[in-house]
């Protein structure tokens, strides 16, 4: 019963009507195969079939709406996720050293297949409660200051750095603007463009605006197949623009925000595959994708000197901008 | 003084209201000759104004001003030397909302005479050379897209190679988001530049201006070495609405104004539009020394 439920709970709005009956099939014949009356594992392995040429059919064309629900979907794996699946040895570090820890920012130190590195993501929660106390992964100005003081010091040890993205944006708050929202990730740009060691970012989910930026500035900047990564949502776009809240998913094929897309405007280097369906479909499956992917981009970064690492990046910001002349 | 008024003194007063408000707008048509004040109300004559640097005589209302307007004010006659003068947007994603990025851009330009929403230059501020930039909140809000990235990072550079102060006035709502995820980059591209002007000790005079936010204050505004911010502007990350809607909060008076950002460290300076030559000079004049020693 509870197994039914979390399966019901995994499917993504788009995908239920054509698959809802299907796992509903699957159940039933479940049970009858569990009552011991009558053999249905060979009826069950076609449903398994069918469902998996569905998901196939489903997800090898959606709409950049459905994209963003992917991105988006509560069950899809968080930053602590990734890292527990991929990385070893992670001590998680935590504080601005001025403020506050901010829970909707993880840092901290891992091995990667046996190298010292530092990691760290916005982190979501997968139910109301823990998205309450993750603050639904938007950071404040302490987690971009906490975000930066652990890259600083990745630095002064010479330790390559992999961040996470996945945020709806940095948080609009009044003691975030207090604290200077603003301030924290303008200095997180500038700082990011300078750091000596090798950077790789990934976008895992959401790519929110400044929020994301803050935190991204990688040599290498790679994205998971249903992430996005937009200057503003599809939904605040649609009710400024467009001038009806209605029109997100106008506004979110307008603005061209998904990994392919992204890949075309040479934005980001690479897009890694997530398992059918969407990454929660498959931590294992996806995290293995994102962990080759991150050794792939690193190794070629750690030959190069610090002066090099510095000008690898700073030329990949310094040409991006398309104007006439 | 308002304690007692009688019923007919109250009619009275509604009355000369009534009128002085008619009066204001048969004032306000022929050739903007009057302008009104859009905080107190104060009826002011428009030659008043540009005298008094477009602040409100009666309440220190800053006008919002367009760069050419600054640049009068500011800098030394005939010596402001446009540099990148060309750059124009382009509609790289055929952008269509309710109207094409393509035809916002041209009725911009046409409405205000510029090719976008930042000038930049190399000119005289008293004497002492500087590259300066200023944002015109008049071309599509003052957003930022690849031009003013680009135009920004440029100017920058210009002041690195000719070691000569960086002097930008921002006025912006944030990132062009009809240049989604590019505009984005500007955000990168104009903050690392920035970090080369720091290892190369040109110094960077940041000033905000009403409004500054968003993309804009996220990135190359809040990095001045000096950040001075004109009274009364707002300057913020997120918008009040945003914020409001957000948090379902009244916010507090004079939330997000010059005045309360000052308060809360994140500015140098607030100042009036009159005493801002005088302080950018000193301020120019001890970044210069300082290079000589």
């Amino acid at each position: 019963m509870k197994n039914k439920e979390e399966k019901r709970q995994n499917l993504l709005p788009f995908e239920k009507i054509k698959l809802q009956p299907l796992f509903d099939k699957i159940d039933k014949l479940k049970s009858i195969q569990a009552s011991g009356k009558m053999d249905m594992s060979e009826e069950i392995k076609m449903i398994e079939r069918s469902i998996e040429s569905a998901r196939k059919e489903i997800f090898s064309n959606l709409a950049p709406m459905e994209v963003v629900q992917t991105a988006r979907f509560i069950n899809r794996p968080t930053t602590l996720e990734y890292i527990d699946s991929i990385f070893e040895d992670f001590v998680e570090l935590h504080g601005d050293r001025n403020y506050a820890d901010d829970p909707a920012m993880i840092a901290g130190i891992a091995t990667l297949d046996g190298r010292s590195v530092v990691v760290l993501g916005h982190q979501k929660g997968h139910t109301t409660k823990e998205n309450i106390a993750r603050n639904f992964g938007m950071a404040n100005p302490e987690g971009y200051r906490k975000a930066l003081r652990i890259m600083r010091l990745a630095e002064r040890y010479n330790k390559p750095i992999i961040s996470f993205v996945d945020t709806s944006g940095a948080y609009p708050g009044i003691g975030a603007e207090e604290r200077g929202q603003a301030e924290a990730i303008a200095k997180n740009l500038r700082e990011m463009a300078e750091l000596t060691v090798p950077f790789i970012s990934v976008i895992t989910g959401e790519g929110g605006s400044g929020g994301a930026l803050g935190i991204a500035m990688g040599n290498r900047v790679l994205m998971l197949e249903f992430a996005i990564y937009s200057v503003i949502s599809p939904e605040g776009c649609a009710s400024i623009l467009f001038r009806n809240a209605a029109r997100a998913s106008d506004a979110a094929k307008a603005l061209k925000i998904t990994a392919k897309n992204l890949l075309e405007l040479g934005i980001i280097d690479d897009i890694i595959k997530e398992s059918l369906g969407g990454a929660h479909n498959s931590l294992e499956f996806t995290s293995k994708n994102v962990k080759s992917a991150i050794l792939k981009y690193l190794e070629p970064l750690l030959s190069l000197s610090q002066r090099e690492l510095i000008a690898d990046r700073y030329a990949k910001y310094r040409k991006m901008g398309i104007y006439c002349e | 003084m308002a304690s007692k008024l009688s019923i007919h003194d109250w009619f009275k007063s509604k009355k000369d209201q009534k009128e002085l408000k008619n009066t204001h707008e048969k004032l306000d048509i022929p050739g903007n000759l009057w302008v009104k004040c859009p905080k107190c109300g104060q009826t002011i004559y428009s030659k008043d104004l540009e005298e008094n640097l477009k602040v409100c005589p009666k309440c220190s209302y800053h006008f919002r001003l367009t760069s050419a307007e600054r640049i009068k004010q500011l800098v030394d006659d005939g010596t402001f030397i446009e540099i990148n003068p060309n750059l124009y947007s382009k509609d790289f994603l055929n952008f269509d909302d309710t109207k094409p990025y393509a035809d916002r851009i041209k009725d911009a330009m046409l409405k205000t005479n510029l090719k976008d929403a930042i000038a930049t230059g190399i000119c005289k501020i008293e004497q002492l050379e500087v590259a300066l930039g200023i944002m015109d909140f008049s071309f599509m809000g003052g957003s930022m897209g690849s031009v003013v990235g680009e135009k920004f990072t440029r100017l920058a550079e210009a002041a690195i190679e000719n070691k000569i102060p960086l002097v930008v006035f921002s006025a912006s709502g944030g990132a062009r988001m009809q240049e989604s995820i590019i505009s984005l980059m500007q955000m990168a591209k104009t903050s690392a530049v920035l970090g080369r002007l720091r290892e190369n000790s040109i110094p960077y005079i940041s000033v905000l201006t009403d409004p500054t936010t968003g993309g804009v204050s996220a990135s190359f505004a809040m990095l001045g070495e000096i950040n001075m911010a004109e009274q009364g502007a707002l300057v913020a990350f997120a918008g009040p609405r945003v914020i409001e809607q957000t948090i379902r909060q009244k916010l507090p008076p004079g939330f997000q104004r010059a005045e309360y950002v000052l308060d809360h460290g994140m500015v140098d300076i607030v100042f009036h539009r009159k005493e801002l030559k005088n302080n950018l000079v000193k301020i120019l004049r001890f970044f210069k020394e300082e290079k000589k020693a």
